[in-house]
């Protein structure tokens, strides 16, 4: 059995520390927030300009000058602060955030990130990826371990090195999917941590890469 | 010096013209200066490049630019939410410079601040540095590979804050500031629109986010429309992150 998108976060939710200073990139990176152990204290980070981000509002508290990066409304908590992009991406760029946890389309065996385009289909843009893969101490890439196409079939996304546009070179610490814990290493991609009743003869079949 | 405008039309009277360079704060459409862009539309400049980090939605903030094709340029990180922008795109009717929000924020930053150019990590080694100049520098004793960005010098900066006195001196509203303080620095001319305006000395000099030398003319808006792009409820009190 993979492990569901909320296990997925419950699991990313166990990389952070008590006093760490952490961004969430959009989908379900931002799931991770509900799994924060109640026994530390976590400041979540916002790069449109805003740190200690707390729930969702109830209608009345409906603010629309209180976004999240995902453009959603949310709400402050005790602690918060709000700053201009230039000093959010100050804090980024300067190694002052702990750990960023982020999606991608694809990663490669060397932490190799790609998440922000597909040649004439998509044209998105890269938002702040960019500055928080180079800017940020440790870097979790967590997604599905693979792409699953509308006719069944799948795309592997972790492979030799990515076949789209990158958003950083050499960037990704780790990558938590829903069958596995693995660690970018000098040696390869190494499996940490497996989810429950998965085998290592599916994780590496569905890996475009020597597992070790 | 008076400041102080009657309506966003006669701020931007004089000021704008045909291909200029705009700098537009916002987040998405939190912290847009509404007036001051439908004043755009109205002045009929034609041939703007912006610099915006989004490109507006549909029919609303810079969208409305962007369907009155006076914008022949965007420069901005992400710009997902128009389809409009995307079809234009497509054709090959708009360029677009995509830049990573940060070097986007600096660029302008430095710009405001009289730095030509600036060194970063950011986007060493993908699309975004292709062409530009890389050199390595030793930080904290890891010598790693940084490329140099251009700060930006946009003839006018449109910029939305919360409460402005009479001498320019602006107070913003909490997520709504974003690129805002840095799009009033590097704008040669600098015009901002406020939901409402105070007499000189009622904002006390520690609670002033940005002084008001960046700021040239000042419009009130006091009802904006501020349109939600993801009105997001809970009733579960789950975290927002």
């Amino acid at each position: 059995m993979a492990w569901t998108q909320d296990q997925m976060a419950a699991r990313a939710a166990q990389e952070l520390q008590d006093g760490f200073y952490v961004n969430l990139g959009i989908g379900i990176p931002t799931l991770v927030a509900n799994f924060v152990p109640k026994d530390i204290e976590v400041w979540l980070q916002s790069e449109n300009g805003m740190m200690g981000i707390g729930a969702f509002p109830t209608e009345d508290q409906v603010d629309a000058d209180l976004i999240n990066a995902g453009k959603q409304t949310v709400t402050t908590i005790k602690g918060s602060s709000i700053f201009g992009s230039h000093e959010s991406f100050a804090m980024i760029r300067g190694g002052k955030i702990n750990l960023s946890i982020l999606g991608a389309m694809q990663v490669s065996e060397k932490g190799d990130l790609a998440n922000w385009m597909i040649p004439g289909k998509m044209i998105k843009g890269m938002g702040g990826a960019m500055d928080l893969v180079a800017g940020v101490k440790r870097v979790i890439v967590l997604m599905e371990h693979v792409a699953k196409k509308k006719d069944g079939t799948i795309d592997l996304k972790i492979l030799p090195s990515c076949t789209l546009p990158l958003t950083g070179l050499g960037v990704v610490d780790r990558i938590i999917t829903d069958l596995a814990v693995m660690d970018v290493t000098d040696a390869g991609l190494k499996v940490v941590e497996l989810a429950a009743g998965v085998t290592l003869e599916e994780l590496q079949s569905k890996t475009g890469v020597k597992l070790i | 010096m008076n400041k102080i405008y009657p309506s966003a039309a006669a701020a931007l009277q004089g000021v704008i013209k045909d291909n200029q360079l705009l700098a537009v704060g916002g987040f998405g459409l939190c912290g847009i200066p509404e007036a001051l862009i439908d004043a755009v539309v109205e002045s009929g400049a034609q041939n703007l490049t912006a610099i915006s980090n989004n490109a507006g939605v549909d029919g609303f903030g810079l969208g409305k630019l962007l369907e009155t094709r006076q914008i022949k340029k965007m420069i901005s990180s992400y710009v997902g939410e128009n389809k409009e922008f995307e079809r234009q795109y497509l054709a090959g009717e708009l360029a677009l410079e995509f830049t990573p929000q940060g070097t986007l924020a600096e660029k302008l930053r430095a710009g405001g601040a009289g730095i030509p150019a600036f060194f970063t990590k950011t986007g060493v080694g993908t699309l975004v540095a292709e062409g530009k100049e890389l050199r390595e520098f030793e930080m904290d004793g890891v010598k790693e590979t940084f490329v140099m960005e251009k700060a930006l010098f946009p003839d006018v900066a449109l910029v939305k804050a919360h409460v402005a006195d009479k001498a320019g001196n602006l107070r913003f509203n909490l997520t709504a500031r974003n690129f805002n303080p840095a799009a009033a620095m590097a704008g040669k001319i600098c015009i901002v629109e406020v939901e409402k305006i105070v007499e000189t000395g009622e904002l006390a000099p520690d609670d002033i986010h940005l002084p008001g030398i960046y700021v040239h003319r000042i419009v009130l808006n006091a009802t904006p429309e501020k349109r939600i792009e993801k009105r997001t409820i809970t009733e579960t009190n789950k975290a927002g992150a």
